[in-house]
């Protein structure tokens, strides 16, 4: 029988929020066409590290396993990005698998991203569209417009922006890039844009717009491509032109 | 407009390093680039800097305060930041880096520089080529030196270009990649101006014209 070919991981752990993270090392068969996601999930079918020594099963938080929905973000030998679409086979072995620690860890590979669920309110991220009445249908929205803003719309929430982000950390109230280009997103919606300066006011308060320091990593980082230092220039252009209206302008616009 | 007291000041931080701090370095390194003339040119050209009309009043407005809040607000951004240059190799990361890392140094060296002319010429010394010569005769000084001009002309060309983005002149990647090529020619420019003034200070052909 010829020898089995086997990949090897290392897993940085932590048993909750609060206690030390510590590395283990684990040794399973190889599989065609195998990606991140199925390989923890042989580690939970038999969880048994390199050692042979048993184990509890590694925990990760994943759902759509299509790469958009953004729970499986993970730091896949030293990148953060989704395990559902990390191939094995395109990775230099051993694949060291990190949480992302941006953002607090809850168990192993499971982080908690609630902040950026916090930003998408903060910078008030929807468009009110809700009367006493029937509003009718709202004004369209041009077709080239319509396409450059399809792209923004392909944010998944999934951190790695902010993990790659040198100015998100516990020492800077930063919100990150996602949230910035969201605001773009609905700003360019044709009813969104009645909300515009609303929007524009929250990116200009704390941890807004302001703490980028244009080191470009979140664009270069973006699994899904998004231009988002594009977007963070467009709103520094946008919170430029509303700072100058609310200093110098009449009417609260 | 107190709630946006943190945008305000980092808006205010990124136009003072141009206006006035980047205006004003050049126009430094223009006068200092009349040593090359000699010894009596870059005289010259510094007395009639000293003898400019309210000359106080220009440099406590024109130079110490925008330097002072530049200097203050810049280490306090430095603080908001943790480097990551290791895992995410970008150049546009490691011109954030460096403008941290030269921001940090022009921090010291211009304290020592103003203490060691402006300060001791308050004092009673004379501002002048002989000065510069003697300072720069030092080869630590003289390191010192070079650095903290190469320092300056990095930290004003890189930060030239996030002043585009920060107030949304350079918005798309190729108007941004095109400022990245213009300062890094205005970088190269300075650096050239400043390099040949700070040799022509230890060129004794030249402090004897």
């Amino acid at each position: 029988m010829s020898e089995e070919k086997m990949i090897r991981l290392i897993i940085t752990r932590q048993d909750g929020p609060e206690s030390e993270p510590y590395t283990q090392e684990f040794e399973l068969p190889h599989r065609p066409n195998m990606n991140v996601i199925s390989a923890l999930m042989e580690i939970r079918r038999n969880p048994v590290d390199a050692d042979g020594r048993e184990t509890s099963p590694v925990v990760w938080d994943m759902n759509c396993l299509e790469e958009v929905c953004g729970a499986c973000s993970m730091i896949i030998n030293g990148k953060p990005q989704q395990s559902c679409t990390a191939l094995v086979d395109q990775f230099e072995q051993p694949i060291r698998l990190e949480p992302m620690r941006t953002f607090p860890v809850v168990r192993d590979l499971i982080v908690d991203r609630s902040r950026m669920f916090d930003s998408l309110k903060k910078v008030k991220a929807w468009i009110p569209i809700d009367g006493t009445y029937d509003l009718g249908p709202g004004p369209r929205m041009a077709e080239n417009k319509r396409q450059w803003a399809y792209e923004l719309s392909k944010c998944m929430t999934c951190g790695v922006c902010l993990e790659a982000c040198p100015n998100v950390n516990d020492n800077s109230e930063f919100i990150g890039p996602a949230p910035v280009s969201i605001v773009r997103l609905y700003n360019a919606h044709p009813t969104g844009e009645m909300n515009k300066s609303e929007r524009l006011e929250a990116l200009m308060g704390e941890g807004g717009i302001e703490s980028c320091g244009n080191s470009q990593n979140c664009v270069e980082s973006c699994p899904k491509g998004i231009p988002l230092t594009t977007s963070i220039a467009a709103l520094n252009r946008d919170t430029s032109l509303q700072a100058f209206k609310n200093f110098f302008g009449s009417d609260k616009a | 407009m107190a709630e946006n007291r943190d945008f305000m000041n980092r808006r205010l931080h990124s136009l003072l390093g141009v206006i006035p701090i980047g205006v004003y370095l050049v126009q430094h390194l223009t006068v200092n680039f009349f040593a090359t003339r000699g010894a009596e040119a870059f005289n010259g050209a510094a007395h009639f800097m000293e003898n400019l009309p309210f000359r106080l009043f220009l440099e406590i407005f024109v130079i110490y305060l925008p330097i002072l809040f530049h200097a203050i607000y810049g280490l306090f951004i430095v603080f908001q930041g943790k480097s990551n240059t290791r895992r995410f190799g970008f150049f546009r990361n490691w011109m954030f880096l460096l403008q941290r890392i030269t921001g940090v140094y022009l921090l010291v060296f211009i304290a020592w520089h103003v203490w060691q002319t402006r300060v001791q010429a308050s004092f009673g010394a004379e501002v002048n080529y002989d000065m510069m010569a003697d300072i720069l005769s030092s080869p630590f000084m003289l390191v010192f030196y070079i650095i903290g001009v190469l320092s300056a002309t990095f930290h004003f060309s890189n930060g030239l270009w996030s002043f585009l983005v920060s107030w949304g002149i350079t918005v798309n990647p190729r108007s941004q990649r095109i400022a990245t090529y213009a300062t890094a020619v205005i970088f190269v420019a300075l650096s050239v101006v400043g390099m040949s003034a700070l040799l022509a200070f230890i060129n004794p052909d030249l402090a004897n014209m």
